[in-house]
C-alpha cells in the first residue's frame, strides 16, 4: 500500500522540479499521442478498406473450380498399377459445364442455415459489350438484385438510377460507372451484349455503380439471372455462384471449408480473395504497432534518465530520510510513485493530444477522386484505443521507474552521511 | 538509572582498499539521561561507532542492546522502524530536505511513525520548533535558512518522536562560534530539562568537555572514561 507520507514526499519532489517534470511527461504524452493518430488514422484506413472489399464481394463464395489434378487416371482402375505404368501426355479438363448441380437444394439449405444472413446464386459470363464498331470485353452477372444487394451492399455504391429499376424493366442492366463511361452511355440508353458463343441480346441502362474498385467498375453489370440464363441458352436451374453473406463475417474461414466440404464445391471465403488486401492491412497492423511501440520505449528511456539523475541528486535526501527511519521499500515506493505519476498524467494529455490530432486529420478533405467515394481521411475513434494506450504509458513508466527506484532503496546511508 | 545503551565487544573492520580493523573490542554503557561525547583523533573509529550504534551500519561483530532489547541482528526493515521511534539524528551538515518547509521537515519522521494524526503531527512540531525559538521560520523552505537556523531544525526534527537516544555527528562542526554556543546550550537544556540521553561525536574539545562523560577513543579502542 502506497503510505500517504511517501506520496506526499513524491508529490514534493516533482512539484520543486515543475520543467523536469514537464519535460518527461511530454516524452510520454507524445509517445501516447502518435500512438492514438497512428492507430486511429490505420485502423480507420483498415476499416475503410475492408468496407470496401466487403461490399464488393459476398463474404462466402460457392463455385465450382475447374479441376486440373490429373494425378489420377480412369485408367489406373482397371490395370494392374504394381505391373503397368500409365503415361498420359498433356491432360486437358474435359468438356464441362461450370455450373453448380442441383443448386436449389443448396440454396434451400444455405437458408436454412443459422449462421447464414442471405444468399445470392448467380450465373456470371463473359461477355462483349458492343458499341458501334468497339468491342469492350467485360462480365456480366445475373443475379436476382435485391438478395445480391443484401449481399454487397449494391444500394449504396448506386451512381445513377437505382436497383429497383431492374425488376421494373423487363431487360434492364446495373452497369459499372467506368464502364459506362467508356461506352459513353447513359441511364436510359440501350446497349448490346454478345457472349463468347455467338448469342446477342440488347438491355437497357438502368442504373450505374460505382465500388470503387476498378476492376469491377470498369468491366462489370447485373442483370436479372432469368435474362443471363436466357442468353447463354440454359435452364433455370442454371447458376454457376452463390454468394453468401454470414452473420459475423469474422467467421468465414471456417464456414467456407464446411460448406466445401459439405456440398462438394469450391468454397472461398472474403480473406482468401481479397488475400493481397489483406496482407496489406496486416502489414499496416504490424507498423502502427512497431511504431507506436518504439515511441513509448523511448519514452520510457527518457524517464529512466531523468529518474536515475534524479536519484543521484538526492542521495544525500535518500541517506537522510533512510536515518530517520524510512525503509528500503519507502523510498522504492516514493521514486516509483514519481515515475508511474509522470505516466499517468503524460498519458491523459497524450490521449488529448491524440484525439485533438486524429480529429484533425478526420477533418481533412480527402483528394478528389473519381474512384474512392469518400471525402474525408477514415479515422475511427475507439474506446479501446484510448484504453491501451493508457495502459501501455502506465506500464511503460512504471517499468522505467522500476530499475532506478530498486536502485534507489539500496542506497547505504553510511557512504553517504559519512561523506 | 537505567542502561538505555549496552554495546559489547563491538569489532568491525574495513576490507578495502586494503584489511583495516577500525574498532577493537569496543564496550561500553550508557545511561538514562547521560549527555555522552564521543572524542578521538580523525580516524580513531569514532564516527564508525556511532553508526555502528545508531544501527544504520549493521557489519560489525558484537551485540548492542537499546532498552534492552537486542538490536543486532534485526532485518533492515525493523532497523528502519526501530530509529524512527528511538533514535533522533543531528549531523554536521544539517541535512535537511532542501524542496519541503522547516514545519515538514520536523514532521515527516512522525507522519513515518504513524503514531499521531497529521494535525496532531503539526501541533507536535510547531511545539518543538517554538522552544527552539525557530516557529517563525516554520514555513519556511529549509534551503533558505541559515546555517544556525537549519541545524536547530534538525535538532526539532531529531526529537519530534521523543526518541530514546539523539545522536550528533559533529553536532557543531559547521557552525561558527556564537551558533555553536547555541546548540550546545540547547543540547544541555535538553539533557538537564528534559532527560533526553544525547550521544555525541566531535573533536571539539571545548564542546566535550562541557558533557557529562567524555569517551576518548585511539585506533579502534577506548582510551579513557572519564566523568
Amino acid at each position: 500500500m502506497l503510505s500517504s507520507v511517501n506520496f506526499e514526499i513524491a508529490k514534493t519532489h516533482l512539484l520543486a522540479k515543475p520543467r523536469q517534470t514537464l519535460i518527461a511527461m511530454l516524452g510520454v504524452t507524445f509517445g501516447i499521442g502518435m500512438y492514438i493518430l497512428m492507430i486511429s488514422f490505420m485502423q480507420g484506413f483498415n476499416e475503410f478498406l475492408e468496407d470496401t472489399l466487403l461490399s464488393s464481394t459476398p463474404d462466402v463464395r460457392i463455385y465450382n473450380d475447374i479441376k486440373t489434378d490429373f494425378s489420377h487416371s480412369i485408367l489406373d482402375e482397371i490395370s494392374d498399377t504394381a505391373k503397368v505404368l500409365n503415361v498420359i501426355h498433356h491432360p486437358k479438363p474435359k468438356d464441362i459445364t461450370p455450373n453448380l448441380k442441383s443448386s436449389a437444394r443448396i440454396i434451400e439449405d444455405l437458408k436454412r442455415d443459422e449462421r447464414v444472413l442471405a444468399v445470392s446464386p448467380q450465373l456470371a459470363t463473359q461477355v462483349f459489350y458492343v458499341s458501334g464498331l468497339v468491342q469492350i470485353n467485360g462480365t456480366l452477372s445475373g443475379v436476382n438484385i435485391l438478395e445480391e444487394a443484401q449481399l454487397t451492399g449494391l444500394q449504396p455504391k448506386m451512381k445513377t438510377g437505382k436497383i429497383e429499376n431492374l425488376l421494373t424493366i423487363d431487360n434492364g442492366i446495373l452497369m459499372g460507372h467506368g464502364l459506362a463511361n467508356k461506352l459513353n452511355v447513359h441511364v436510359g440508353d440501350m446497349i448490346s451484349l454478345a457472349t463468347p458463343k455467338g448469342t446477342a441480346m440488347r438491355f437497357r441502362i438502368v442504373g450505374t455503380f460505382q465500388f470503387g474498385i476498378g476492376s469491377l467498375d470498369n468491366i462489370k453489370s447485373y442483370v436479372n439471372l432469368s435474362k443471363v440464363q436466357q442468353l447463354v441458352g440454359k435452364d433455370n436451374q442454371y447458376v454457376t455462384d452463390i454468394g453468401i453473406k454470414l452473420k459475423n463475417y469474422d467467421n468465414a474461414t471456417d464456414v467456407a471449408k464446411e460448406f466445401s466440404d459439405r456440398y462438394g464445391y469450391k468454397a472461398d471465403d472474403w480473406k482468401t480473395t481479397n488475400a493481397s488486401a489483406m496482407v496489406s492491412i496486416l502489414i499496416r497492423n504490424v507498423m502502427t504497432f512497431v511504431v507506436s511501440f518504439t515511441l513509448l520505449v523511448v519514452a520510457g528511456f527518457g524517464i529512466y534518465n531523468i529518474m536515475s539523475m534524479t536519484i543521484q541528486n538526492k542521495l544525500k535526501d535518500i541517506a537522510i530520510l533512510k536515518a530517520e527511519g524510512f525503509s528500503s521499500g519507502d523510498i522504492r515506493q516514493i521514486f516509483l510513485t514519481e515515475s508511474v505519476t509522470i505516466g499517468v498524467f503524460g498519458a491523459l494529455s497524450g490521449l488529448v493530444l491524440g484525439f485533438i490530432l486524429s480529429s484533425g486529420v478526420y477533418n481533412l478533405p480527402f483528394p478528389k477522386n473519381d474512384f474512392i467515394s469518400i471525402t474525408h481521411f477514415p479515422v475511427v475513434f475507439h474506446l479501446k484505443h484510448y484504453a491501451f494506450g493508457m495502459g501501455f504509458g502506465i506500464i511503460t513508466t512504471f517499468i522505467a521507474g522500476l530499475m532506478p527506484s530498486i536502485k534507489a532503496g539500496k542506497i547505504d546511508p553510511v557512504a553517504i552521511l559519512r561523506g | 538509572m537505567s542502561i538505555v545503551l549496552s554495546a559489547k565487544n563491538l569489532s568491525k573492520s574495513f576490507y578495502e582498499p586494503e584489511e583495516f580493523q577500525v574498532l577493537k573490542n569496543v564496550s561500553f554503557d550508557v545511561q538514562k539521561g547521560e549527555f555522552v561525547s564521543i572524542v578521538g583523533k580523525s580516524g580513531c573509529g569514532k564516527s564508525t561507532l556511532l553508526y555502528l550504534i545508531s544501527t544504520l551500519d549493521t557489519k560489525y561483530k558484537g551485540e548492542i542492546f537499546m532498552n534492552e532489547k537486542k538490536v543486532t541482528g534485526l532485518s533492515q526493515n525493523e532497523l528502519a522502524r526501530f530509529r524512527n521511534e528511538h533514535i533522533g539524528f543531528v549531523f554536521q551538515f544539517h541535512f535537511l530536505l532542501p524542496e519541503f518547509s522547516a514545519l515538514k521537515n520536523v514532521m515527516l519522521p512522525a507522519e513515518k511513525l504513524g503514531k499521531y494524526s497529521k494535525s496532531e503531527c503539526e501541533d507536535r512540531a510547531y511545539e518543538k520548533l517554538k522552544w527552539l525559538d525557530m516557529d517563525k521560520f516554520a514555513l519556511k523552505l529549509s534551503s533558505k535558512l541559515s546555517g544556525g537556523q537549519q541545524q536547530r531544525v534538525a535538532i526539532a526534527r531529531a526529537l519530534i518522536n521523543d526518541p530514546t537516544i539523539m545522536m550528533g555527528d559533529e553536532p557543531t562542526g559547521n557552525l561558527d562560534s556564537v551558533n555553536t554556543e547555541l546548540v550546545f546550550d540547547i543540547l544541555k537544556d535538553l539533557c538537564k530539562s528534559k532527560g533526553q540521553t544525547i550521544i555525541s561525536v566531535t573533536h571539539d574539545t571545548e564542546f566535550a568537555e562541557k558533557s557529562d562523560r567524555i569517551i576518548e577513543m585511539k585506533d579502534g579502542e577506548i582510551v579513557k572514561h572519564e566523568n
